[in-house]
């Protein structure tokens, strides 16, 4: 569980999914998602399902670790496929009881639950391909020429790459001092609601007081190695596209095509 | 048997690529009044292992015993173990959260279901035990020292009376005399009231001093059990997992090299010392 969210859901691997640009991969998600709004037909959502099923290949990450995201979004899935299927005016296929399913609404209810998996999958393909770090740093460099507005993308980047770096280590934390606590004979479960915010008093202020010195801390270090923020700072890794990278922006081009093309036929 | 592992092995991030067995099958029985020291190179399993005795982890495999029950048989009361075994984490000034020393250290007791008057009781003598003065009773724990907060941290699990008390190196980042004063103060309340201790400690020295016996971690596994002159024969294995005997051995046995038949097993200064003149005095008779 701690380890999870440490890496967000990065699976390592070597393959050119993750040696792409996080840029591209960023963009080519976004296109996806996009797509999977434009298709409407059976031969959009064949083509979608092509397209996924070569990117699920190509990333080399055991299909188990995709369908993880799944459980997350289960009940929303059912609950969106019922509405659906049920309230959808239209032909009526079969009725039960006071419900009654049209055909108009199975067929949404199939649309909305393929759309839905589809993002998941699809979004699951660029977290367990790219570290949390690749991605701010992708990010950043895509939102870079907000700056011109006075956006301060790269506090905004910092700050995220600040907090996913500190999730784990508060999460440990917390363990540990829970654990500590249950220890001394805590009880985080039973009670009330009262009776259990009561409860997460020895919890929380040892935490509060841990992340106060640890924000301390971490200001103190970067101020030591005279950290000033974004201006005129330059990057250990900088982002550069490679080969492989054009490659893939000119597949993404062609994808958003065909899904457009699809999408005003309607099939 | 006052507790009892019994073929427990412990997965960490089960089922991902992270997976680690932190213990790997590991069998072990803790009798009642011993003083029994836990050594094991960083990342050999000791936390994992003691968090195992009073029930905070679950074994992924395997069952954990507690004076003949198994702890996580259905309708086990895990809270009572847990005022039983008390366990003192490492770096365990970072549980303190009351707003002064005497009601944090009574925590532990009230949790237990004494009443205020009998928790406090319990608290002003746990903070006694450890030498906590009266003076800083109603001070802010946040305010103490390093080493005052490590006592305050152990008087709130001395303060549930336990009849084993679990301590995961309670010493770290302390100087020598604060190292001698909280592992003295341990000994003599197993001596006077007849607990029985588990110190995870990373000096050979302390484990020789104050332990009865000696239990060897390395890799989820117990290697060595058994005696500390037993387990530090075996220095040269210790070596290789990254351990090492107390420095004193390796003078022994660079004094018997030298021809001085010395007893090489002594794993205290006390006892090297005597063994060195009984050496010389019957040396010089000899002579
Ligand atoms: N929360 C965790 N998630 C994943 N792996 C862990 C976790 N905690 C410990 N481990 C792993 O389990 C193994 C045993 O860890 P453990 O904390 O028991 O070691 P230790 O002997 O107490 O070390 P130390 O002397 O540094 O305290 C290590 O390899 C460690 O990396
Ligand atoms: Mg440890």
């Amino acid at each position: 569980m701690l380890k999870d969210i440490t890496l967000g859901q990065y699976y390592p691997s070597d393959s050119i999914l993750h040696k792409l640009d996080p840029r591209v991969k960023f963009i080519g998600t976004l296109v996806f998602i996009i797509a999977l709004f434009l298709v409407r037909g059976p031969v959009g959502y064949a083509f979608a399902t092509a397209v996924l099923a070569a990117l699920i290949l190509l990333s080399r990450v055991p299909v188990k670790f995709m369908l993880k995201g799944m459980k997350a979004i289960l009940l929303i899935l059912i609950v969106t496929m019922l509405f659906n299927m049920l309230l959808t005016p239209g032909e009526p296929l079969f009725s039960f009881w006071i419900l009654t399913v049209t055909k108009e609404g199975l067929v949404t209810a199939v649309r909305m639950a393929l759309r839905l998996i589809y993002l998941v999958i699809g979004s699951s393909i660029m977290t367990l391909t790219t570290t949390p770090n690749q991605l701010t740093d992708g990010m950043e460099a895509l939102f870079s020429p907000l700056k011109k507005l006075h956006v301060p993308v790269h506090e905004i980047a910092m700050m995220m790459s600040i907090a996913l770096r500190f999730i784990p280590i508060l999460m440990e934390e917390t363990d540990k001092i829970m654990k500590a606590q249950i220890a001394r004979g805590a009880d985080f479960e039973s009670g009330n609601f009262i009776r259990r915010i009561k409860n997460m008093i020895p919890l929380l202020v040892p935490l509060f007081v841990s992340a106060f010195r640890r924000a301390n801390d971490l200001a103190m270090a970067m101020e030591a190695r005279c950290y000033h923020g974004g201006e005129g700072r330059t990057q250990m890794k900088p982002l550069i596209y490679a080969g492989r990278d054009r490659t893939a922006y000119f597949l993404i081009v062609l994808f958003l095509a065909g899904a457009v093309v699809l999408g005003i036929l309607g099939l | 048997m006052l507790i009892e592992l019994k073929d427990v092995s412990y997965l960490y991030s089960r089922d991902t690529v992270y997976e680690v067995r932190a213990l790997d099958h590991v069998n072990l029985a803790v009798e009642e009044g011993r003083f029994i020291g836990v050594i094991g190179h960083t990342g050999s399993g000791k936390s994992t292992l003691i968090q195992h005795m009073n029930g905070l982890m679950k074994p992924t495999e395997g069952h954990v015993f507690f004076e003949g029950e198994d702890i996580w048989a259905e309708k086990y009361d895990l809270r009572k173990l847990r005022t039983s075994v008390g366990l003192v984490f490492q770096y365990p000034e970072n549980q303190l959260f009351e707003t002064d020393v005497l009601t944090d250290v009574m925590f532990g007791p009230k949790n237990k279901g004494l009443s205020e008057t009998e928790a406090r009781e319990r608290a002003v003598s746990a903070l006694k035990d450890v030498g906590v003065g009266e003076k800083h009773f109603k001070t802010s724990p946040f305010e103490l020292s390093g080493g005052q907060k490590r006592r305050v941290a152990i008087a709130g699990v001395l303060a549930m009376d336990p009849k084993v008390l679990i301590l995961d190196e309670p010493t770290a980042g302390l100087d020598p005399r604060g190292r001698d004063e909280i592992l003295g103060r341990i000994q003599r309340l197993r001596e006077e009231r007849g607990i029985t201790v588990i110190l995870v400690s990373h000096s050979m020295e302390d484990v020789a001093e104050y332990a009865d016996r000696l239990i060897v971690v390395n890799n989820g596994k117990i290697p060595y059990d058994g005696s500390p002159r037993e387990v530090f024969s075996r220095y040269e294995e210790l070596e290789g997992m990254g351990l090492a005997a107390p420095e004193i051995t390796y003078v022994m046995h660079e004094l018997r090299r030298r021809g001085f038949p010395v007893d090489v097993t002594a794993d205290t200064v006390a006892e090297a010392k005597e063994s060195i003149l009984k050496e010389l005095k019957g040396g010089r008779k000899r002579a």
